[in-house]
């Protein structure tokens, strides 16, 4: 009896934090560290000034506590930053709103991807780059995806995102697979084996990560030589931090970050608003000062300064060999190539 | 109680005495109730239904059964080999427009997805196309619109999926699907991974418990047997880990186990030149996890040996028992009851694992529960998450009952 009283009592401590407070204001929820510190300081904190009365929270991008709230209609989040694939799923499970662009006051066209989502306003592009440590490699260090895949030339700890989305288009393009034509070999079985079967090549080298701040963390603590991560994270890293860390722009996985409302909230009119502010060229630039992702409103990019534009994923000079994630493919398969890839951890 | 001031009524009116009893009697469980309904409400809303909730996603889903019902009820007639004719398409042409109106192409998308991975966006064209068809010949129209319903293999997954009760999130929480011809097959060897994480997460937790036994049995006879003010001081140091919370701790043994962490450093002044592979390892799990459990095992065993009178071993050894002799045959099964009630509550906690392993663990060390978070936060298949937990708690209730058959329960005591 007594045990049961503790698990009682364990179930209590869990429990507690969920009780959320339902007051009038807005709440924006984003990914947290140096990511969501770029949008207080470009959207929130300007729009608190405007009169909102704005909170923010941290999530990581897990859909089943969108999910929860709107089948429990109890609905405390209004306003989240949101992944693609993410976006997507929720959009299917019916727990965004749909995105009336009318009432955004916004030009559809100018947004980098905006047609491509019906619950989502795109918000930045980002990439997934791979970074390393400079002091690491005193001879130079790696310039293309492939030598992720080399541990001769550079042995070492490496850090995975842990999620096949990315990592299989590398694994692909570094055994000889035409940029072009990855999706295309990802579709087929073989081509599915022949990337894990990459993988597998340093799967014993490899640290996975889960979160966005874990990259340059893993960088700094020396755990890893070199790690894939959200190009804004290493950026802010070695801003702030003077972190002796490099990116290398090859085959960078392009992708999009997003603005969605939660459905059936009490505060959907302001968090319109807040999309609109948040969306504001001038705003949008000035997002570029905290962190080096792109505006995904075109009209933003001119008004990026000078000396931040070539950290931008957008720059040309970065874009040469970017890989637009296809998102689509994930869409369609990523059921069945997570599925394979928690198997293929597992083993 | 009440009996006392009805004692001069006995000659004069049994019966009367009777009732009064009984109403006595029932005042006071209605007063016992009343104390208990708080934490029984409590106990009903927060454990009993979420739990039945679980259990019933894990068999229910009526996303197929409730968005194509015209399409289920055409295709029952149907032989499963050839392509189903004009009468089914029709049906499917108006559940399509249904779901293309009410938004519901990307639901149907997502659980035929599961059934055949990529069909998800032709699910979404075809409800598009099929929203703008206006007139029949269907067949021919949804033919030219996607190759997909030309294929049987579509039609008996949807048929296989419309049953609103499916066994097909248990089926694949033991790595088995149905194939096309409806019987049960494992899935290929690639994909195959829930019992094997299973089999892990026992392992793990069996391997935990053994270790805060070995560790936590003389520490807990040493507390029960010193002075007072040495057994306080101790217990306090075993006290104020079990109070520190299970994140913090999870967190300081991630800095201690790097591979520049304090332990390997010492490590390397002692002369082992590579570092000690022990953080995103099996090892740096089990021992968080051992130092984590350690109290819940150490301090019910304390509590029974607490109990234990220093006679009875005093009495052993005049009898002619050595101490070794003594403890196995006299000490040690008097705290049996201890070791047990330790045990039982280490094992099950340790099954939940979830944060420890996901912070020290590599990726093969991950446990169930690590696993049923993925599915719910970042693949959104609930019914999967839920199959899980269906499995998990069904293997757990049966270690427990073969424990009570082997131990019993009424032998398990916390102090």
């Amino acid at each position: 009896m007594q045990g049961r009283v503790w698990l009682t009592a364990a179930a209590l401590a869990v429990a507690l934090p969920g009780i959320a407070n339902a007051g009038d204001k807005l709440n924006v929820v984003s990914w947290g560290g140096a990511y969501s510190e770029s949008q207080n300081k470009a959207f929130v904190e300007p729009f608190k000034k405007a009169g909102n009365d704005v909170t923010t929270e941290d999530y990581n991008g897990e859909i089943a506590k969108i999910r929860a709230q709107v089948e429990s209609k109890n609905v405390t989040w209004d306003v989240i930053d949101i992944d693609t694939q993410t976006a997507l799923a929720a959009c299917a499970e019916g727990v965004l709103e749909k995105i009336d662009w009318k009432k955004l006051g916004l030009d559809r066209s100018k947004f980098i991807g905006g047609n491509l989502q019906d619950c989502a306003v795109p918000n930045i592009v980002y990439a997934t780059v791979l970074a390393y440590d400079s002091t690491k490699f005193k001879d130079g260090g790696p310039t293309k995806i492939a030598d992720i895949f080399d541990l001769k030339k550079f042995p070492g700890k490496r850090a995975l995102q842990k999620n096949p989305f990315v990592n299989l288009e590398w694994a692909l393009i570094a055994d000889g697979v035409k940029q072009s034509d990855v999706y295309k070999v990802l579709k087929t079985k073989a081509g599915v084996d022949r990337a894990f079967k990459k993988l597998d090549t340093i799967k014993d080298q490899v640290v996975w990560w889960e979160a966005g701040a874990q990259p340059p963390q893993l960088l700094a603590d020396g755990q890893v030589v070199m790690t894939s991560a959200w190009n804004g994270r290493i950026y802010d890293a070695v801003k702030k931090d003077k972190k002796p860390f490099v990116i290398v722009w090859d085959n960078q996985g392009f992708d999009w970050d997003w603005w969605s409302i939660v459905k059936g909230g009490p505060h959907t009119d302001t968090a319109y608003k807040f999309i609109t502010f948040a969306s504001d060229p001038e705003r949008m630039a000035d997002q570029t000062h905290y962190i080096s992702y792109g505006p995904a409103n075109k009209d933003a990019i001119p008004k990026v300064d000078k000396d931040v534009l070539p950290s931008l994923p957008t720059a040309a000079e970065n874009m040469k060999t970017a890989l637009i994630v296809d998102v689509k493919f994930w869409a369609d398969h990523g059921d069945a190539l997570r599925e394979r890839f928690k198997a293929w951890l597992a083993k | 109680m009440s009996a006392t001031t009805a004692i001069p009524n006995i000659v004069a009116d049994g019966d009367k005495l009777r009732r009064q009893l009984a109403t006595a009697e029932r005042d006071g469980h209605f007063r016992a109730l009343g104390l208990i309904a708080p934490l029984l409400i409590f106990l009903l809303l927060s454990f009993v239904v979420p739990i039945a909730l679980m259990l019933s996603r894990a068999v229910y889903d009526p996303s197929i059964h409730d968005n194509l019902p015209r399409t289920l009820a055409a295709l029952q007639g149907w032989d499963g080999k050839a392509i189903p004719d004009e009468p089914v398409f029709a049906a499917l042409v108006a559940d399509l427009k249904d779901a293309q109106t009410n938004n519901r192409g990307p639901m149907i998308g997502k659980r035929m997805n599961y059934e055949i991975s990529g069909i998800r966006s032709e699910i979404i064209a075809s409800a598009s196309a099929a929203a703008d068809m206006t007139a029949p010949p269907y067949k021919d129209q949804m033919l030219a619109a996607n190759d997909i319903w030309n294929d049987p293999a579509t039609w008996i997954h949807i048929r296989q999926a419309g049953s609103a009760i499916t066994p097909f999130y248990l089926l694949s929480a033991f790595d088995l699907e149905r194939n096309d011809a409806g019987s049960v097959v494992p899935v290929d060897p690639d994909r195959a991974v829930y019992i094997e994480i299973l089999v892990r997460t026992f392992a793990i937790s069996l391997t935990v418990t053994v270790l805060t036994l070995l560790l936590g049995y003389p520490v807990a006879y040493m507390l029960a047997n010193s002075p007072v003010w040495l057994a306080n001081v101790l217990m306090i140091l075993v006290l104020i880990p079990f109070w520190t919370s299970l994140l913090v701790r999870t967190t300081a043994w991630f800095v201690l186990l790097q591979d520049n962490g304090p332990i390997n450093n010492v490590a390397h002044l002692i002369g082992i030149t590579s570092p000690l592979k022990l953080i995103f390892s099996r090892a740096g799990t089990i021992i968080a996890m051992t130092h984590i459990q350690l109290p819940f095992t150490l301090l019910p065993i304390y509590s029974v040996m607490r109990g234990i009178s220093p006679t009875y071993m005093r009495a052993a050894r005049s009898l002619g028992g050595g101490p070794i002799y003594s403890f196995v045959r006299i000490y040690f099964p008097l705290t049996l009851p201890g070791i047990g009630a330790g045990c039982l509550l280490t094992f099950i906690l340790s099954l939940g694992y979830y944060i420890t392993p996901a912070l020290v663990g590599g990726a093969s060390d991950q446990m169930i529960s690590g696993i049923i978070a993925d599915a719910l936060n970042s693949e959104n298949n609930w019914g999967k998450a839920c199959a899980l937990g269906a499995v998990l708690l069904t293997a757990t209730l049966a270690l427990f009952y073969i424990y009570n058959r082997i131990v019993g329960i009424d032998k398990v005591k916390l102090g």
